[in-house]
């Protein structure tokens, strides 16, 4: 079953691009909602199951050879990330189609918001490594293609290679990673490798696997230092920015830590790594979110805060994990509890704050904090749910975020409490960091209520008086404001059904040693810090004029950015200066270089394996039309050399192809034979299709020296191919396959040998081919097709 | 200059019918004899050049308004599809079927799975071969006499 769950969005993404010319625009969109509606209620059905410890499971075998079967399994911690992928797809594309405009391509937006429902329900139900990381890939692709979603600007299409360089190298390591716990388990399956990984801590693999692992999941959740490329994938349509760049996609790096905490938690590096390299990416998010003026630029560095806190909790919760915990292991399964909520939460308050900075962008025609103002008395509605966003996120009573805030503040307390990794010494330090990160996410928070919605109304002639939106457009981040105040006061609801499911899959247990969630816990450290935040942080809201100035004064040019753009340029100046080197766009150069690398393969290959048998004993006699067909090949070969034009040398090469034809027809080999005399047709005319194309031919000057090499390597050239020829015959090093296919009538029903090859025995090869012809082809008439024509308005750059 | 090519034109009409005749035979014969989807791909391909050299790509468009570029999507589509069709039903990626039936009118005949997937090959060549083409000679612009 949840096979066809994943791939209904793909099928209905399908469905859209071959109907997206005949139907209305809008219609689109609606089709396009109902696919997460849809899945929500069915993956809601098995709450009741989930809820009580079990899985449902599928498989379909895809690879058996190599154990990679398509397994998918449901439990507790795929459940949360199914109904929010669904849940905020659902409102995502609702809002959506309020928000895009009428120049927008909706088919191409649908269709590629559905790929990514479909990678991301992949990635969080794979039970394979190898499946996972496929759909992890998809993932990258199809958000690379939402970022680069309005093409024509320069910005969108660099963020959209930023993110998709960094995301996929990220994620090519990570597939070493898994790798690596295949050798180390000789199974890709999830379960298996999480049972056998605690045994296996002393394996010389474990420490580089669990690195590889998580680079990959740093790069996706945009951690300090891989979190560059979120602020820049910010150009992206503001539904997507909700959907991808908040609570899901950048989710996927959590769910992979989460999903393997029960393998490598309880090592000493996991949890110190996760633990501070979360706490610098919370402090470094936050702290670089106050100084931004563009409002989604402050999303998007509050999203990479809010993500390292989450992984600041699942570094801490990884303790709980490790045996030696004894009787303190309840206090950090709180820490995983904690994490899965606020990471609940922070969907919720993210969501919405992201659907209402695009409905400011969307009604006022800017999101730059410098020239926004006063909204208030136009937006009252749009304000009302900033202020609910804000606040849960600045983690304010009455909002969900208070609760969670809470939590992470205890659970950042408790590794001062730390009985193993020598937690007790710097238990103060990390408080601290954390401590000073809430103030500056209050700060942000503030910022952006305040400073959009309150003050002096900045309506100058250039703006239009802005109108609240449409109600389709308020509706889905309503909803979301409602759930975070709601969570507030029913979190223990949330709690029992879906994240004590999840906490038994992290933690053997869990479920029983998960908290109640409580809003008031008496008078202790926890309250007094949140009092010390807000009291600060108001301080520092008002005295904002004073101390933002200062940050101009941070180094623009020591920064990651900078590292990640020079190291890309030089990479390209390097790429093109060797590319330069030999691509000299002179066809007999490139003939040098194809001859001189086969001629040394082949003897290189030769020396190494030992000799080769080569002997002149024909296993049949040469009949005399071969000898005169060989004949006739040998005078056109040699002819060809003193060709004046350039159509005799074409037609003298034609000669070569057809008497090849001939051969085959000879030798008995029909199938070749045909095949090569359509292709040689083919070529012909596209040979006559080009010749426009082609410049003056003219006679070859070339110094002797050269003419001698080049004359060297042709006849090389000729002989390595004649050992070959010569020695096939006698070759015995290993044993031949071809008498595997001679019963292809019992095992494909065809007597053609050759077809049941290509079409069944190795059908795999054919396929592929198909694919890269298809590519070719496009490629090839994008090239063409696609060209600017001259003196036409740039498209680039607007 | 005007080039006459009356010839060339009814020849080709009479032609073209047999090449595409011919090639529809070398798709359905590959699986016993000698042809199947590459080879009828390139054949059918070779037809539809021939056409497009001898009439211009507009009047051949006219009169067979199918876009290439979208026959060799659906080629790709339906072998990868059928290619990863058998997994639903408890078997290995690409696995291909055949058995024998009883038509009316053809008698004891062999159906086999790997028909669709040449099928998505053979529709592949036949849109991108002819797409390059198309594409070459409009980029030159020069050769429609």
């Amino acid at each position: 079953m949840l096979l066809f769950y994943i791939l209904f969005p793909l099928f209905v993404a399908l469905g859209i691009t071959i109907v997206s010319s005949k139907i209305r625009r809008e219609f689109l969109g609606w089709i396009a909602f109902s696919v997460p509606v849809v899945l929500f209620a069915l993956f809601a059905r098995h709450i009741p199951t989930i809820s009580s410890s079990e899985a449902i499971r599928t498989t379909f075998s895809w690879i058996p050879s190599y154990g990679i079967d398509l397994t998918f399994l449901l439990d507790g911690l795929s459940l949360i990330f199914v109904l929010l992928i669904t849940g905020v797809g659902a409102l995502v594309i609702l809002y959506s189609i309020y928000y895009l405009s009428s120049k927008d391509s909706f088919a191409h937006f649908y269709t590629y918001l559905l790929l990514f429902m479909t990678a991301m329900l992949g990635v969080v139900l794979s039970d394979n490594i190898i499946v996972l990381y496929v759909f992890w890939e998809f993932t990258s692709i199809s958000s690379f293609l939402l970022i680069a979603f309005w093409f024509h600007r320069k910005n969108s299409r660099n963020g959209a290679i930023k993110s998709l360089l960094i995301t996929m190298s990220g994620g090519f390591t990570m597939l070493a990673g898994f790798l690596m716990l295949h050798v180390m388990t000789d199974s890709f399956s999830l379960r298996v490798i999480l049972a056998e990984l605690p045994q296996l801590t002393d394996h010389t693999l474990f420490y580089p696997a669990m690195a590889l692992l998580l680079i990959g999941a740093f790069t996706k959740s945009a951690q300090f230092p891989f979190h560059i490329w979120l602020p820049d994938a910010m150009e992206a349509p503001t539904p997507v920015s909700a959907y991808l760049h908040s609570a899901t996609m950048v989710k996927a790096g959590i769910y992979l830590i989460a999903r393997f905490t029960p393998g490598f938690g309880g090592d000493v590096y996991w949890f110190w790594v996760i633990t501070c390299v979360g706490l610098v990416t919370l402090f470094w998010g936050s702290f670089n979110a106050v100084r931004q003026n563009d409002l989604k630029a402050l999303l998007a560095f509050s999203t990479i805060s809010q993500l390292g806190l989450i992984m600041t909790l699942l570094g801490i919760g990884s303790a709980g994990i490790n045996p030696a915990i004894g009787e303190a292991k309840g206090l950090y399964t709180f820490a995983l509890f904690t994490a899965l909520f606020h990471l609940v939460n922070h969907s919720t308050f993210k969501g919405s704050l992201f659907m209402v900075v695009g409905i400011v962008d969307h009604q006022v025609g800017t999101r730059d904090l410098r020239r926004l103002g006063g909204l208030m008395r136009f937006l009252p509605f749009t304000f009302l749910l900033a202020m609910i966003g804000s606040f849960a996120m600045a983690g304010l009573p009455f909002f969900n975020g208070f609760l969670s805030k809470e939590m992470f503040l205890t659970a950042v307390l408790s590794i001062g409490d730390l009985p193993i990794y020598g937690g007790a010494q710097v238990g103060w330090l990390l408080v601290l960091v954390a401590w000073l990160a809430s103030v500056f996410t209050f700060v942000y928070s503030m910022i952006l209520v305040f400073r959009t919605f309150t003050g002096r109304p900045i309506v100058d002639e250039e703006y239009k008086v802005p109108q609240e939106a449409s109600l389709g457009m308020l509706i889905p981040p309503g909803i979301l404001g409602v759930l975070a105040i709601g969570l507030f006061f029913f979190p223990n609801l949330l709690s029992d059904y879906l994240l004590k499911p999840a906490v038994e899959v992290l933690v053997e247990d869990g479920a029983a040693l998960a908290p109640k969630i409580y809003a008031w816990h008496g008078f202790n450290t926890e309250l007094f810090l949140t009092l010390g935040i807000i009291t600060l942080g108001i301080v520092a809201y008002l005295l904002l004029r004073k101390w933002r100035p200062y940050y101009q004064y941070i180094p623009s040019n020591w920064t990651f950015n900078t590292l990640f753009r020079s190291t890309l340029s030089g990479y390209e100046r390097l790429g093109e200066r060797v590319t330069m080197r030999y691509m000299n766009g002179n066809l007999p150069s490139y003939f040098l270089y194809i001859f001189s690398f086969f001629i040394i393969v082949m003897w290189t290959t030769w020396w190494i394996v030992g000799p080769i048998n080569v002997t002149f004993d024909s296993p049949s006699s040469m009949t005399v039309y071969e000898g005169l067909l060989a004949v006739v090949m040998a005078a056109a070969a040699i002819a060809i050399l003193f060709a004046h034009s350039r159509l005799t040398a074409i037609l003298l090469n034609g000669v070569l192809g057809f008497s090849i034809a001939i051969f085959f027809v000879f030798f008995r080999a029909p199938d070749l034979a045909l095949t090569q005399l359509v292709i040689e047709a083919v070529t012909t005319i596209l040979f006559l299709v080009c010749f426009n194309y082609l410049p003056e031919w003219k006679v070859e000057k070339l110094s002797i020296t050269k003419k001698v090499r080049n004359g060297l390597i042709a006849i090389a050239g000729g002989l390595t191919v004649t050992i070959v020829g010569l020695a096939v015959n006698n070759y015995t090093k290993f044993e031949s396959i071809s008498s595997f296919y001679e019963n292809s009538y019992e095992l494909a029903g065809g007597r053609n040998i050759v077809n049941a090859i290509l079409g069944d025995f190795r059908a795999f090869d054919t396929m592929l081919e198909g694919l890269v012809l298809f590519i070719a082809g496009i490629g090839v008439f994008t090239l063409i097709r696609m060209r600017q024509k001259k003196g036409a308005e740039p498209r680039e750059n607007q | 200059m005007k080039i006459n090519d009356v010839i060339l034109k009814t020849v080709v009409k009479g032609v073209v019918l047999i090449i595409l005749t011919f090639s529809i035979y070398l798709f359905l014969s590959g699986h016993h004899t000698p042809g199947g989807g590459f080879i009828g791909g390139l054949v059918m391909a070779s037809a539809f050049v021939l056409l497009f050299l001898t009439y211009d790509v507009e009047t051949v468009s006219e009169g067979i308004p199918i876009s290439f570029k979208k026959m060799s999507a659906v080629g790709v589509l339906i072998s990868v599809s059928s290619a990863t069709a058998p997994i639903f039903w408890g078997e290995p990626f690409l696995s291909q079927n055949f058995g024998y039936f009883d038509l009316p009118i053809f008698g004891k005949t062999e159906l086999a799975t790997v028909t669709i997937f040449e099928a998505g090959i053979a529709l592949t060549v036949v849109g991108v071969v002819v797409n390059i083409i198309l594409s070459i000679s409009e980029g030159s612009n020069k050769w429609k006499a």
